[in-house]
């Protein structure tokens, strides 16, 4: 990271247990403008936890976060006021089943940001356009694919322009096709600038689209650095013994 | 589950040699702050709403003859036990109703979503039942039942008024409850059916086991409002003769042309239907929390 450019989000120290499982222990992580992170590892290593705790779905135990220079962890921050600022795809969509995709997208620029209905409704069907959703702004997300529904997703993370946007393994429950034409999207924004911090099982995406790659293991970040350093050349056995699995199933 | 995992901090550090940071340690007394605070404001303000009402209620001009009308204490000294007693027959009629509304209601609306041809007399006669019962005013259901099927002198048919009585609020209710039932079963997102028909179950195990059971979660808050509903209609059941809470507070309101029997009665019903409920509302609270993925928001 460079030390002139001030984070986005920055964590320290983060912990989060729940019940009697430590799921992070002591995560530290900077995002710098217009880069993307990759957060890799196994299932269960945190990596959705951190991306909950970093939009305050989580109430993360100890530590810190800051978005943008200001501590969103302090108990007096305005919660509301920091998730207006973060976009989230979640990996299930949660598209909300009894609004058309245009509600869906419309309804945080109309209802949290005062936009007016026609100009949110112009923006949406930008977005979809640009998305190649164009004909799809009436439909209800049920009647969508997976990918498309995924896209809607995005655009409706997208329509608020946030500043910071948590990518949850949003190819998870895609098929291999589908996959692609999402992730086409996700690079697309990386060349708008969008700042991105995703968790992933993708780790031939990671290493494409990456600024900087994170393998969460044990609950802290075992190993960072660029998508080269951590996947051409691993400091730590586990980084190593994780990637090679994924070479041997075949998915790198 | 926030409160919790804030107070108990150091008590999962034990393994890892956790200890917790000044930030949290500040980060909780911050917490312990603004839940004092808000407990304080809390109390104020119930204070203050309290005195006001007080002081409305007192210096309103007919208030001292509202007292002796509807707050004496020796009429509700003599109404007490004899409403209690009386309750015990709306008790009775609640739990017996109760059950039996919530089979037939369930019934009711399983026959509402049968699929297929063959059960579509039952589906219409279903429907028929709900429109009718949820139509007909409650009042003249009983006075029909309690009075008209006596005057058929059918042999070996009940002509006692609480039997015939029970029998009018099940007919009525179950139509209320089927459709509570019926809105649920409706409610549950057609991918859960759709998960359970591709495992392989009939369409009967796939609401027995994955339906029915979201979609009785659901009810439980309406349910509770129309079973509460009928714990209070059963005081209506004294129109036939019997002796329930509330004819116990009329015959002495009748007899001392002063009302506060009546207040009487329907402070015990209040505080009849509190616990009640308290303990679902403790209940769904519990079933959330062990379902939740985490976080409240």
């Amino acid at each position: 990271m460079s030390d002139a450019v001030a984070p986005v989000l920055r964590m320290e120290s983060v912990r989060k247990t729940f019940g009697g499982s430590v799921v992070l222990r002591d995560v530290g992580l900077e995002v710098a403008p217009h880069t993307v992170t990759a957060l890799i590892g196994a299932s269960g290593s945190g990596k959705s936890t951190l991306l909950r705790c970093a939009n305050l779905l989580e109430e993360i135990d100890d530590g810190a976060i800051w978005l943008d220079g200001e501590e969103i962890t302090d108990p007096r921050a305005d919660q509301d006021a920091v998730r207006r600022r973060i976009g989230v795809v979640f990996q299930a969509y949660n598209l909300f089943p009894h609004m058309t995709v245009l509600d869906n997208i419309t309804l945080a620029p109309r209802r949290v940001h005062g936009v007016p209905r026609a100009e949110a409704g112009e923006r949406a069907r930008e977005l979809l356009e640009r998305l190649g959703l164009g004909g799809k702004a009436d439909a209800y997300p049920d009647r969508l694919s997976g990918g498309q529904q995924q896209r809607v997703a995005i655009v409706r993370a997208l329509a608020v322009r946030p500043r910071l946007l948590l990518l949850d393994e949003i190819t998870a429950a895609l098929d291999p096709e589908l996959v692609g034409e999402v992730l086409e999207v996700v690079r697309d924004l990386k060349d708008d600038g969008m700042t991105m911090v995703l968790a992933t099982h993708e780790m031939g995406f990671a290493r494409d689209v990456a600024d900087q790659v994170c393998f969460l293991d044990g609950g802290v970040v075992l190993e960072r650095g660029t998508a080269e350093q951590v996947f051409g050349d691993p400091q730590q056995e586990r980084t190593r013994r994780f990637l090679r699995r994924i070479v041997e199933a075949g998915r790198l | 589950m926030e409160e919790e995992s804030g107070e108990d901090s150091g008590k999962d550090d034990v393994r890892d040699g956790y200890v917790p940071s000044e930030r949290r340690l500040q980060r909780e007394r911050h917490k312990r702050a603004r839940a004092r605070r808000a407990t304080a404001i809390a109390a104020l303000s119930t204070l203050v709403t309290g005195v006001v009402l007080y002081l409305v209620v007192v210096n309103a001009p007919g208030w001292p003859r509202t007292k002796e009308t509807f707050f004496d204490g020796q009429y509700a000294r003599e109404a007490f036990p004899k409403v209690l007693e009386g309750l015990w027959l709306n008790v009775q009629l609640l739990l017996v109703c109760g059950v039996l509304v919530l089979v037939l209601g369930m019934l009711i609306a399983i026959a509402r979503t049968l699929p297929g041809p063959v059960f579509f007399p039952l589906r219409v006669l279903a429907a028929a039942y709900t429109d009718f019962f949820r139509g007909l005013p409650l009042i003249i259901n009983l006075m029909i039942v309690v009075f008209g099927v006596p005057a058929l002198r059918l042999q070996g048919v009940t002509v006692d008024p609480v039997l015939l009585g029970g029998a009018a609020l099940t007919l009525t209710y179950s139509a209320y409850v089927a459709e509570v039932f019926r809105a649920g079963i409706e409610s549950v997102h057609p991918s859960q059916r759709a998960a359970a028909r591709s495992l392989g179950l009939t369409h009967r195990q796939a609401l027995r086991y994955v339906v029915l059971p979201q979609a009785v979660r659901r009810q439980v808050p309406p349910l509770l409002n129309d079973l509460v509903s009928l714990q209070k209609d059963t005081g209506l059941v004294s129109i036939g003769g019997a002796v329930d809470a509330v004819r116990a507070a009329d015959i002495i309101a009748q007899r001392s042309l002063n009302y506060t029997p009546y207040i009487v009665a329907g402070l015990v019903f209040v505080a009849l239907t509190i616990p009640m409920t308290r303990f679902t509302d403790w209940v769904t609270a519990r079933m959330d929390r062990q379902r939740a993925q985490g976080g409240s928001l």
